[in-house]
């Protein structure tokens, strides 16, 4: 069965670490892979079709509406004994924390290998949180790769033990990895031809309390027989004796960064640098021979110290003593002046850091969140605006969000403001909530049946973009596209909102700004009125990378007449990067490069200096 | 073979498109490759860097003061990301206006190409064109030809052309 994939590589292929994952799951015969979309985690699932289409495999692809449903779905099919993957992004996995706490007690049929990616810095994620830490928590076996192409062969080891063992196997990767791209073999899909079949026990998949503590004990050994498996006791690349009594254990792609910096230093193969493919459960015997064999050992691992508490030797450098720092990426930078100060080594000459700053990313030029924003805060300048994970977390430019928690808490924060002020018998403020059409489906819809039930009187914005923008334009289940580019039913945003039972609800293009602004108006009104709750207008406008949509729209020619002031409104309060400031003439400019004649800002100019006009 | 690129850029301005068709020639070369990319919500115009290292190396990232070769798409990134240059490497940036680099203003020829989007394979190809990477413009203009969309290929094999002949 593994024989297949042994064999000579076909070829090579340059793959981003995610696509890389995505092929391994095809060629290691996985036939369900769901996911929702979330950076770095996104272009797993993305690739997976096409690597199937490519291989001639069948297999179910699908962005589901969340983590959790992800998880459940994956794993009813391992329970049909096919080998399955689900993917997301770390605080996805908060999401799918409860079925996946559950599924190391119930265990698997087929492989199920769970993808959690780990964003250190973070550069695109709510939190630093690692994983792994998940994974020991679930009591999970996680391996933790280096770089992209250890990725792609660790997602067919994966597989092959959590069918050994007969229960899930994380698989844990950094964004590093991830977003690196690497020429990578490629190796014919294993076909295995396997029936969905079934197999009723009702002991164990419906478990009730008395089953669990067996099962629980049945998990504890499946642990401890993992950890003293061969495969996983850490590699070494032995060094001579430079370093007597000392030795480097590093995992992930801070092992890579670690190995390029001692190559670097000219220490490579100076002193013994051991990596942990399996950071939970660590390697039965690898505590006894570290303890038997070094005086000294520096643990490097991204984010938290999962190995380095699992050693619990007081001999070990990393977190714990702060010899590691306990925040924020371990880049080569970082590393660097760890190693120096572990072996005692001159510190190399300080690079000058930066002088400049960094820009802020911003909407897109003709981006209709911009519109609806702008006019959310011309409308209630007041106002309090809870909001939420996507594109239009950058309205936070435009002064209007103020908060950003997690998927859907938008919602359930703004209820939560209503009833805070409220209870206070204070003047409640205007509360206008925005969220996006995907995190809407995620996980918006139990928390507006709960603030309708509760009523909380509250304007929701849901900006409907028909799309998943900011992952890369995943469909929503209202486009009705499948991650297979096949026809899906479409579910309204609209029913939803009404079978949630909203007294409220308008749509509207919130290009149009003077009608925004009214319809804002009339639905805070509706919040105050004596039978008010909470008030919906779904904002309708296509995202403008979407190419067809942007082909669709017509295109204004836009220009500054002699009346601009330079006052600065439409750069401060609209910021769209089409527009900047001549400092010679102190009047804005409109960089013809950039604006996609949208029209928008000519409501927003208070001197009515922006023209438009058709282009014939 | 040892090299090491950085290409830095705003969101949007094709920083990740130069970084593949680097890595492409790099495997057309049989060299080993690997490169770190900038993706979210900083792809919205904010500050993006890519990093390629052509050969031996495990990691994606590139140290401070070892870069060997940079690409900027944005002149106003040179204050951020100079810093992983070494002191004496190539520094190949767009704009119209010359400095202790080399300049070249990839955003206007783009434009009179009718192709604004393109910049970024203009300044590819001047830095290719100055033999300073580790492969030469032929190699590059045929990684193009292969791994760009129909619908962009002939534009963008006309824009590294372009950036190859201001060489000359």
């Amino acid at each position: 069965m593994e024989s297949e994939s042994l064999k000579e590589p076909k070829q090579h292929r340059i793959l981003m670490g995610n696509e890389a994952m995505a092929r391994g799951l095809v060629e290691a015969g996985v036939t369900l892979a769901a996911s929702y979309p979330g950076t770095p985690a996104s272009e797993i699932l993305q690739a997976v079709p096409g690597f199937a289409r490519e291989a001639g495999v069948a297999l179910h692809a699908e962005w589901s509406v969340n983590e959790k449903v992800a998880y459940e779905t994956a794993l009813a099919n391992s329970m049909c004994g096919r080998r399955s993957a689900v993917s997301m992004k770390q605080v996805g996995l908060n999401v799918a924390s409860d079925p996946f706490m559950r599924s190391a007690y119930l265990g698997v049929k087929g492989g199920l290998v769970v993808i959690s990616a780990d964003d250190p810095g973070p550069h695109s994620s709510q939190t630093e949180q690692d994983s792994r830490f998940f994974a020991m928590f679930a009591k999970i076996p996680v391996l933790d790769p280096s770089g992209p192409r250890e990725a792609k062969s660790m997602v067919g080891q994966a597989l092959r033990f959590s069918e050994k063992y007969e229960m899930p196997v994380m698989l844990r990767p950094t964004t590093r990895v991830c977003h690196a791209r690497q020429n990578v073999p490629l190796f014919r899909p294993q076909s295995l031809e396997r029936l969905a079949m079934f197999e009723k026990n009702p002991g164990r998949w419906c478990a009730t309390p008395q089953y669990l503590r067996e099962l629980h004990r049945l998990l504890n050994q499946k642990i401890e027989e993992i950890a003293a498996e061969e495969e996983f006791f850490p590699i070494l690349t032995p060094g001579d004796d430079a370093f007597p009594g000392a030795c480097i254990i590093a995992s992930g792609v801070a092992l890579a960064h670690t190995w390029d910096l001692l190559e670097e230093m000219d220490l490579l193969r100076r002193l013994d640098l051991y990596q942990v493919t399996m950071p939970y459960p660590l390697h039965r015997d690898f505590i006894s021979h570290i303890k038997s064999r070094y005086q000294k050992v520096l643990v490097l691992e991204e984010t938290y110290p999962v190995i380095e508490l699992q050693l619990a030797l007081d001999l070990v450098q990393g977190r714990r003593n702060k010899a590691v720092p306990g925040e924020g990426e371990l880049t080569p930078e970082v590393i660097r002046r760890v190693l120096e100060r572990f072996l005692d080594l001159p510190a190399a000459a300080a690079v000058t850091l930066p002088a400049g700053e960094a820009t802020r990313p911003t909407l897109c030029a003709g981006c209709a969140h911009r519109a609806a924003f702008y006019a959310i805060r011309e409308t209630f300048p007041e106002g309090l605006f809870p909001s939420d994970i996507g594109c239009y977390t950058l309205g936070l430019n435009l002064g209007a969000v103020d908060t950003c928690h997690c998927m859907g808490a938008g919602i359930s924060q703004a209820a939560g403001f209503y009833h805070a002020y409220a209870a206070a018998a204070a003047k409640v403020p205007s509360i206008v909530a925005t969220i996006g059409d995907s995190t809407f489906f995620h996980a918006g819809v139990p928390a507006l049946i709960n603030a309708v039930f509760h009523q909380a009187r509250l304007v929701l914005v849901i900006l409907d973009n028909s799309t998943t923008a900011m992952t890369g334009h995943q469909p929503t289940p209202e486009v009705g596209l499948t991650a297979a580019a096949q026809r899906g039913q479409p579910v309204h945003i609209a029913d939803l909102v009404r079978a949630c039972g909203v007294g409220f609800l308008k749509e509207a293009d919130p290009y149009d700004i003077p009608g925004f602004v009214s319809l804002l108006k009339e639905a805070d009104g509706y919040c105050r009125s004596e039978n008010g709750g909470v008030a919906v207008i779904i904002a309708r406008h296509p995202c403008m990378l979407d190419r067809e949509a942007r082909k669709a729209q017509s295109v204004l020619e836009m220009c500054v007449t002699e009346d601009c002031t330079g006052c600065r409104h439409c750069l401060d309060e609209f910021e769209c990067p089409a527009l900047s400031l001549d400092e010679a003439t102190y009047q804005v400019v409109i960089d013809g490069a950039r604006c996609i004649g949208c029209g928008v800002c000519v409501h927003v100019c208070p001197m009515g200096a922006i023209k438009a006009e058709t282009k014939g | 073979m040892k090299q090491q690129i950085i290409v830095s850029g705003l969101g949007g301005q094709g920083a990740l498109t130069i970084t593949r068709m680097l890595a492409e020639a790099a495997a057309a070369l049989d060299l080993e490759v690997l490169t770190s990319e900038t993706h979210g919500m900083a792809q919205r115009g904010g500050t993006v860097i890519s990093m390629i290292k052509v050969g031996p190396f495990r990691g994606p990232l590139i140290p401070p003061g070892r870069a060997d070769v940079g690409l900027f798409l944005a002149l106003k990134n040179l204050a951020v990301h100079r810093f992983y240059l070494k002191a004496d490497a190539p520094v190949f940036v767009n704009s119209p206006v010359p400095g202790d680099f080399q300049n070249i203003d990839a955003q206007g020829l783009a434009r009179q190409l009718g192709a604004a989007v393109a910049a970024n394979l203009i300044l590819l190809g001047y830095a290719a064109g100055k033999q300073a990477l580790f492969c030469g413009p032929e190699l590059l203009e045929q990684v193009i030809r292969d791994k760009t969309p129909e619908r962009f290929r002939e534009v963008n094999l006309k824009a590294f052309h372009l950036g190859v002949a201001e060489v000359r």
